[in-house]
């Protein structure tokens, strides 16, 4: 059996406004083996994003067991989160969050010069980087200078800024026209190609259609699919 | 390697947001100029304005005769008080208020010199009416000293305008030179160096000749003085010195100490005290509009920096999202206030130095004075917008920081 580079048991998050609460996820289990490319649906409120951000480190569950790598994740320190998204993980979301005022090539900068990579090796991974995604003549362009697409790529490059192993993608297609969603999923299916373990959330039946295997959610459960055995 | 990454990013950071960065800096640039502007004219005002009041003398009265207006122990009113050079040594001798004394005679003269003819007053003085007066020799010349005095030398000390009038272009040779005093020889020995004075009784001194009193009186026969300057020790006031004048005077001329009419008194101390009293309240003034002007500059800074909270919180979601620790956006606010604040405040203080140095070329020295850079002051204002600003910066940042990436980056 292949590793599991992600294992969700009973994956919980409450949210509390005042005397409020509202349970997002209500005890989510999960795995991921290395290498698979995995669709999650659901409809909107099922707790999609709220898995993929705790499942990107991004926000922590407030019950279960989440392992990255065989590591629990719950109990690991900020920084230690920190270093995680920063070389594990490389988050790809919906609103393309790149930096307003940074060109294409400091957005792809930023997460090397978190890992501390030196100046001229950090020069050729963005350079690379934006050749692979197609943008080597836009490096110089600002986000408002691009279109969604372009912006997306730029996002994707960055997220495989330090070769993670892990590609976590929020309807990355979903603030784009049809052409330019499917030039993306077209790249998620060279990452997956090479080896990277990709869980996107889609609306989208055709990208769902592509992936191994589809996790559905819903009222923050699982609906089907969400253990491999 | 890791503090240069830093400082990479934290200039691409500062570089990209050029508006909030130039803003916040001209916000420390404005009130450290301010600051450094009102520090330095106010010293320059407060210094003027105490240097010319001291021109004509420091701590000094000025006792002229009177005639008495009271009767007393059977004495009639009415008789004359004249004090001689005699009486002014009996003073020194007694009294203990007093630093210095010295009687003063004086006349207009004719002085000459080659072609150059100009009346002025020329007074009869002791060595001691320099010090007191502040008449304070240009280099290499001297005021009167008490050998003149003894030996009755036939020697003049010149204010400044004077020996200019006299001798033209060569007034630097004109030490050790003779010049005719109402016809009759005297030796130059001195030139008061040039000085700020705003109040004067017979003119300025700038625009007398000094001789010794003994000539003066030896040359006009004169027994009493015209006046009398003394010079009441530091601990003292002036007026303490002047009942004690009274006093010593009242007993050997049998007049009543309280007696207004019998010697008519300039306490010019009283006028210094009011100023002194003028310009510490004027300090104090200064002081309240620096603060307050800090407190403008502060809310300044503390406003840009809170406009720029929502998209700086985005910007620190997106950060942590892609692996930023919270040190290093710690680290950025923090190299970033300190850098606003040191270019804003540095380039404040040369601006504001400029206009220091600009200003006296325009005139007005009189008035305002040389305004002088407080070099310290500045610095700490500096520093404390510094201060607010990172504590306007900070605050928000470490907020930010402390949250999920997922709520910074949703927050607004």
């Amino acid at each position: 059996m292949a590793h599991n580079v992600i294992y969700m048991k009973q994956v919980k998050k409450r949210y509390q406004t005042g005397q409020v609460f509202f349970d997002a996820l209500r005890g989510i289990d999960l795995r991921v083996e290395q290498g698979e490319l995995i669709a999650v649906v659901g409809p909107s409120g099922s707790g999609k994003s709220t898995l993929m951000n705790i499942m990107g480190c991004l926000d922590v569950p407030t019950g279960g067991v989440y392992k990255l790598d065989d590591k629990v994740v719950n109990t690991l320190t900020s920084n230690q989160l920190a270093d995680i998204r920063n070389k594990k993980i490389g988050f790809v979301f919906q609103a393309f969050n790149l930096l307003p005022y940074a060109t294409a090539y400091e957005n792809v900068e930023v997460p090397l010069l978190f890992a501390r990579v030196s100046g001229k090796k950090r020069r050729e991974r963005v350079h690379e980087l934006l050749a692979r995604v197609g943008l080597a003549d836009k490096m110089a362009n600002k986000p408002t200078e691009m279109s969604g697409g372009e912006m997306q790529r730029v996002a994707i490059a960055r997220a495989l800024a330090n070769e993670p192993d892990i590609i976590l993608a929020d309807e990355p297609t979903g603030n784009l026209d049809s052409k330019s969603g499917g030039a993306i999923v077209k790249l998620f299916e060279e990452l997956h190609d090479s080896g990277k373990t990709i869980v996107m959330i889609t609306h989208d039946k055709s990208i769902a259609e592509r992936a191994q295997r589809v996790v559905r959610l819903k009222d923050g459960l699982n609906d089907t699919n969400g253990d491999l055995s | 390697m890791n503090v240069f990454l830093s400082i990479k990013q934290f200039f691409n950071d500062l570089r990209r947001q050029k508006l909030r960065s130039i803003m916040t800096m001209f916000g420390i640039f404005w009130g450290t100029c301010s600051i450094v502007l009102l520090l330095a004219f106010g010293t320059g005002i407060t210094e003027a304005q105490l240097k010319s009041q001291k021109g004509m003398g420091e701590n000094i009265i000025i006792i002229w005769p009177g005639i008495t207006a009271k009767e007393f122990k059977g004495l009639p009113k009415g008789r004359r008080i004249r004090p001689t050079d005699d009486d002014v040594n009996y003073i020194k001798e007694r009294a203990t208020t007093i630093a210095r004394i010295a009687p003063e005679n004086g006349r207009n003269m004719n002085l000459k010199f080659g072609r150059q003819l100009t009346s002025r007053n020329v007074m009869g003085v002791w060595p001691e009416y320099g010090i007191m007066r502040n008449l304070i020799p240009q280099m290499g010349s001297r005021f009167i000293n008490q050998l003149d005095l003894d030996n009755r030398r036939r020697v003049i000390f010149l204010g400044n305008l004077v020996a200019d009038q006299l001798f033209g272009d060569s007034v630097s040779t004109a030490v050790g030179r003779e010049i005719l005093v109402n016809g009759l020889p005297y030796t130059v020995v001195g030139i008061m160096k040039e000085k700020e004075q705003d109040s004067s009784y017979r003119g300025r001194d700038s625009r007398m000749g000094f001789i010794p009193n003994s000539v003066y009186q030896a040359m006009f026969s004169e027994r009493y003085s015209d006046d009398i300057v003394a010079q009441c020790k530091p601990q003292f006031t002036g007026e303490i010195m002047r009942q004690e004048i009274l006093r010593i005077l009242g007993e050997k001329y049998k007049f009543d100490p309280t007696d207004v009419g019998a010697l008519s008194v300039w306490d010019t101390t009283e006028g210094f005290a009011f100023l002194k009293n003028f310009f510490y309240a004027f300090s104090g003034f200064l002081v309240a509009v620096g603060i307050a002007t800090l407190i403008t500059g502060g809310i300044g800074v503390t406003n840009i920096m809170n406009v720029v909270l929502e998209e700086r919180t985005k910007e620190i979601g997106i950060k942590m999202a892609l692996g930023a620790r919270k040190s290093s956006i710690l680290l950025q606010f923090v190299l970033e206030t300190l850098f606003i604040t040191a270019v804003g405040g540095l380039l404040g203080l040369m601006f504001g130095a400029l206009i220091v140095k600009i200003v006296p070329m325009m005139g007005g020295e009189e008035f305002i004075g040389v305004p002088r850079l407080n070099l310290w002051g500045s610095m700490g204002v500096i520093v404390i917008l510094g201060i607010v600003g990172l504590i306007a910066g900070i605050f928000p940042a470490r907020r930010a920081a402390n949250l999920q990436p997922v709520q910074a980056l949703k927050l607004f």
